[in-house]
């Protein structure tokens, strides 16, 4: 029995057609993959479905009658639905339970509120204590109660938005048996990912978006990865040959370097390597980064740390620490070199050469004076990259460089940073996609809880993913 | 040419915005008097008047008006432009003028070229010297200074009236007001028989200064950088923020002072309570409607000067109470917020 109809859903933005004609449902018992690339139109498939966008075109049917869209999510959680979005929505200061019941729409507050979600909890056979503070929670026990808070209002079809994006290889198997059960016993379920993996451990079946519109859909029993692969990427997918280059001098050297009241850690980093960091996120990378890109040494709690200058860096959070939004192209890649600037800025030999700069880094804009915002996220991690190594550093530390960029704009960032290691550059680097630290390093470390552990080389995927949750030696 | 894009997008064309957001206040005031049964006609007849009207209603009334709040406007800017709310102008002004003043009464004698200088930067390191308090208490304790700078406005005007009748009180003891300044402490005026003196082109001087500091400078540039994002001025631009941030609060401080020096020294020539009709709240709607550029602010000053100078003689003409003005003031911010947030989210 189909639960959930979208019928002929088309959606523009601007010059952008973000969806067109797609047709998609999902029915009881069934666990549907909506695949795609970042762009694809997934989320604003969903966000139609959920009643935070309206189609301009097309049909919502939930139960008997098709409509043009639910007004508001209100109305969609009627209408059960349930989503969990690509970031948590619960409240730090209140109670699991508090959370739960903030988002099911009770009117009990407190120890009682407490106790009906305990119930929604048990539905879920989930370890959560619904009177711990959310703040207290793991990530992975946050994502959980993201699920328990989307269904706690009796949803029958839960849309989970990336739901992987911050959890570790063991922790998503254990979120995609969860998703599972809950369409066992009855429920309907719409997976929005672009993982391939995810899609075969979990889906009934599979539909691919690409460029907003359907290239493939079917029961996952006729797909394989290479055919679900095509579909989503096109015939296009050039790998960038790896070259590895040979190390030069150190120019990174940590001695008994501790981080919090993790045991102390020495390791060195050379020029012309590209040394990843994998981790779950809170263990520490970002204490580690940002102390060593000289940013803020505030969570190392003794050692040494020598880094040869000068050192580059690109922020994790780039709208947020890398650009300053209502500031043009050209004041964007002088932040940070204005130190070396003359007293009076001379402004039409900076445009000049910002104006060189995005020609070389491909940085696409009208022109080098709008402003950072009007760029879409790939071309403004361009900026950024392509202002880090305008200062010809030594070190260039690079948080999650990809982070929700296409795979176009991905695989442009990943050449510039082999690149770069390729003239001598020491790049160390750390994402939160594990498979992006598995591809563009030449030595990977696992940090877990503040400790620095260096991989074998040609460590497998899943011994450093095991090593990431703490699991070793299994 | 030579501001960078996103300074110079906002450059003269960004200015027509600000007269005509206040054309629609003139255009609204009007509609509220008629509805009210007034004789708008007579009443927009005598708000010209008193601000246009005539040589005089320029020179004395609507320039003189305006230098202050054109001053404070900058003041209140410079501030915003790196992330500080300086809510206390009202109080360095007070401060600037209660120095300016006891500076000025001992110049007797001094060169009008020495005792000018003085009496002005009196004033304005007394406005900065207002303002440390909050930069202190911002830095150290995490106070917000728009607390701070707002409270400090009390002490301001408590410390005006001890001073008028204590140590600057006139030598008399009779009225709650310092004696005259010293004529070599006077701000000489520019044309003969009229009170526009020579803070007209001080204040056009230092927008024109602050214009240039601001898009065409390395300090400029941090200020602007700390001011549009703190975050990424620090982690990327490398920035000490919290020391931009209080040299900004200081200055701006400092050009509120000046404002009360300024006063002092060409217009009232001695300190008396309430020197300020609110120049140092109006000043915040000065710099809002010249949308935070100097030269913005600049003709958003004249055009508030017009406006106070066209009410007083609007309410001797035509009886309408003078603060019937301030919905001019009121729905020009309004029309320009609004015109701020369709720009942004159509960029």
């Amino acid at each position: 029995m189909t639960l959930l109809a979208l019928r002929e859903i088309s959606k523009r933005f601007g010059a952008t057609q973000a969806l067109d004609r797609v047709n998609f449902d999902v029915a009881v018992g069934e666990v549907h993959a909506l695949l795609g690339e970042n762009g694809a139109g997934k989320s604003t498939l969903m966000h139609i479905a959920y009643g935070l966008l309206r189609a301009d075109q097309g049909t919502v049917q939930a139960g008997a009658t098709a409509t043009s869209g639910f007004a508001s999510p209100r109305a969609a959680r009627a209408a059960g639905l349930g989503m969990v979005h690509q970031h948590f929505t619960s409240i730090p200061a209140l109670s699991v339970g508090e959370n739960i019941a903030l988002a099911a729409g009770w009117r009990e507050t407190g120890a009682r509120a407490e106790r009906r979600a305990a119930e929604a909890i048990a539905r879920l056979a989930l370890p959560l204590d619904p009177a711990v503070l959310v703040t207290s929670l793991s990530v992975q026990l946050r994502q959980r109660l993201e699920i328990v808070m989307a269904l706690a209002a009796n949803a029958r079809i839960l849309l989970l938005d990336e739901p992987s994006a911050v959890l570790a290889p063991p922790e998503v198997r254990e979120l995609l048996r969860t998703v599972r059960g809950f369409a066992n016993a009855g429920g309907a379920v719409v997976l929005i990912t672009h993982k391939l993996d995810e899609v075969f451990a979990a889906a009934d079946r599979v539909t691919v978006l690409r460029r907003g519109v359907v290239t493939r859909t079917g029961p996952m029993a006729n797909e394989t990865a290479d055919s679900l692969a095509r579909a989503m990427l096109g015939n296009e997918l050039p790998r960038a040959p790896r070259q590895r280059s040979t190390p030069g001098d150190v120019v990174v050297q940590a001695r008994e370097l501790r981080l919090g009241d993790a045991p102390p850690a020495t390791f060195a980093v050379r020029s012309g390597e590209i040394v990843g960091i994998a981790a779950v996120d809170g263990n520490g990378q970002r204490a580690l980064l940002r102390a060593v890109a000289g940013v803020n040494s505030d969570g190392i709690a003794g050692g040494a740390l020598d880094v040869n200058s000068p050192v580059a860096f690109i922020p994790e959070d780039r709208t947020l620490e890398g650009l300053i939004a209502d500031f043009s192209l050209t004041e964007n890649v002088l932040l940070g070199l204005q130190d070396d600037a003359t007293r009076w800025l001379d402004w039409a030999a900076r445009r000049e050469r910002t104006t060189a700069l995005m020609a070389e880094f491909d940085v696409r804009a009208p022109s080098a004076d709008v402003a950072a915002a009007t760029l879409s996220g790939g071309n403004q991690q361009k900026l950024i990259l392509a202002r880090a190594l305008a200062r010809a550093p030594r070190v260039l530390v690079a948080e999650d460089p990809t982070r929700g960029l296409d795979i176009r704009a991905t695989q442009a960032i990943h050449e510039r940073l082999r690149a770069a290691a390729a003239q001598g550059v020491a790049v160390l680097m750390h994402s939160s996609d594990l498979d992006e630290v598995l591809e563009l390093a030449d030595r990977v470390f696992v940090m877990t809880n503040g400790s620095v552990r260096e991989m074998p080389q040609h460590a497998s995927r899943d011994a450093v993913g095991d090593a990431m949750v703490g699991r070793t030696g299994t | 040419m030579t501001a960078s894009g996103a300074e110079r997008g906002r450059g003269w064309r960004g200015l027509l915005p600000i007269i005509g957001a206040f054309g629609l206040g003139v255009l609204l005031l009007a509609l509220f008097l008629a509805l009210a049964g007034f004789d708008v006609t007579a009443a927009l007849v005598a708000l010209w008047r008193g601000a246009f009207g005539s040589w005089s209603a320029i020179a004395s009334a609507t320039l003189v008006r305006a230098v202050p709040l054109i001053l404070l406007g900058l003041g209140f800017t410079l501030g915003v432009r790196a992330g500080a709310l300086n809510i206390g102008m009202e109080g360095q002004f007070a401060l600037g003028a209660i120095t300016a003043t006891a500076v000025g009464v001992h110049a007797n004698g001094m060169s009008p070229l020495i005792a000018i200088p003085m009496v002005l930067a009196a004033g304005a390191i007394a406005g900065a010297a207002w303002v440390l308090l909050p930069v202190v208490m911002r830095l150290r304790l995490g106070v917000t200074e728009v607390i701070t700078t707002l409270l400090l406005n009390f002490l301001a005007d408590a410390a005006v009236s001890y001073a008028v009748l204590g140590p600057l009180q006139e030598p008399l003891h009779i009225y709650p007001q310092s004696a005259g300044i010293a004529a070599a402490a006077r701000l000489p005026r520019l044309l003969p028989g009229e009170r526009l003196h020579l803070g007209l082109p001080i204040v056009l001087g230092v927008a024109l200064l602050l214009a240039l500091l601001l898009s065409r400078t390395r300090w400029g540039f941090r200020l602007r950088a700390v001011g549009a994002n703190p975050v990424a001025a620090r982690i990327s631009g490398g920035i000490a923020a919290s020391g931009v941030f209080a040299s900004a609060l200081l200055w701006s401080g400092a050009l509120a002072g000046l404002g009360g020096a300024i006063e002092v020294s060409g217009v009232s020539f001695a300190l008396y309570p309430n020197l300020s009709p609110g120049y140092g709240f109006t000043a915040i709607a000065v710099a809002l409607l010249g949308r935070l550029q100097p030269l913005g602010v600049v003709i958003a000053g004249l055009l508030f000067g017009a406006l106070e100078a066209g009410a007083g003689a609007m309410q001797r003409d035509a009886g309408i109470p003078a603060v019937a003005v301030q919905v001019v003031e009121a729905v020009a911010i309004l029309t320009l917020v609004v015109l701020a947030r369709r720009e942004r989210s159509s960029s």
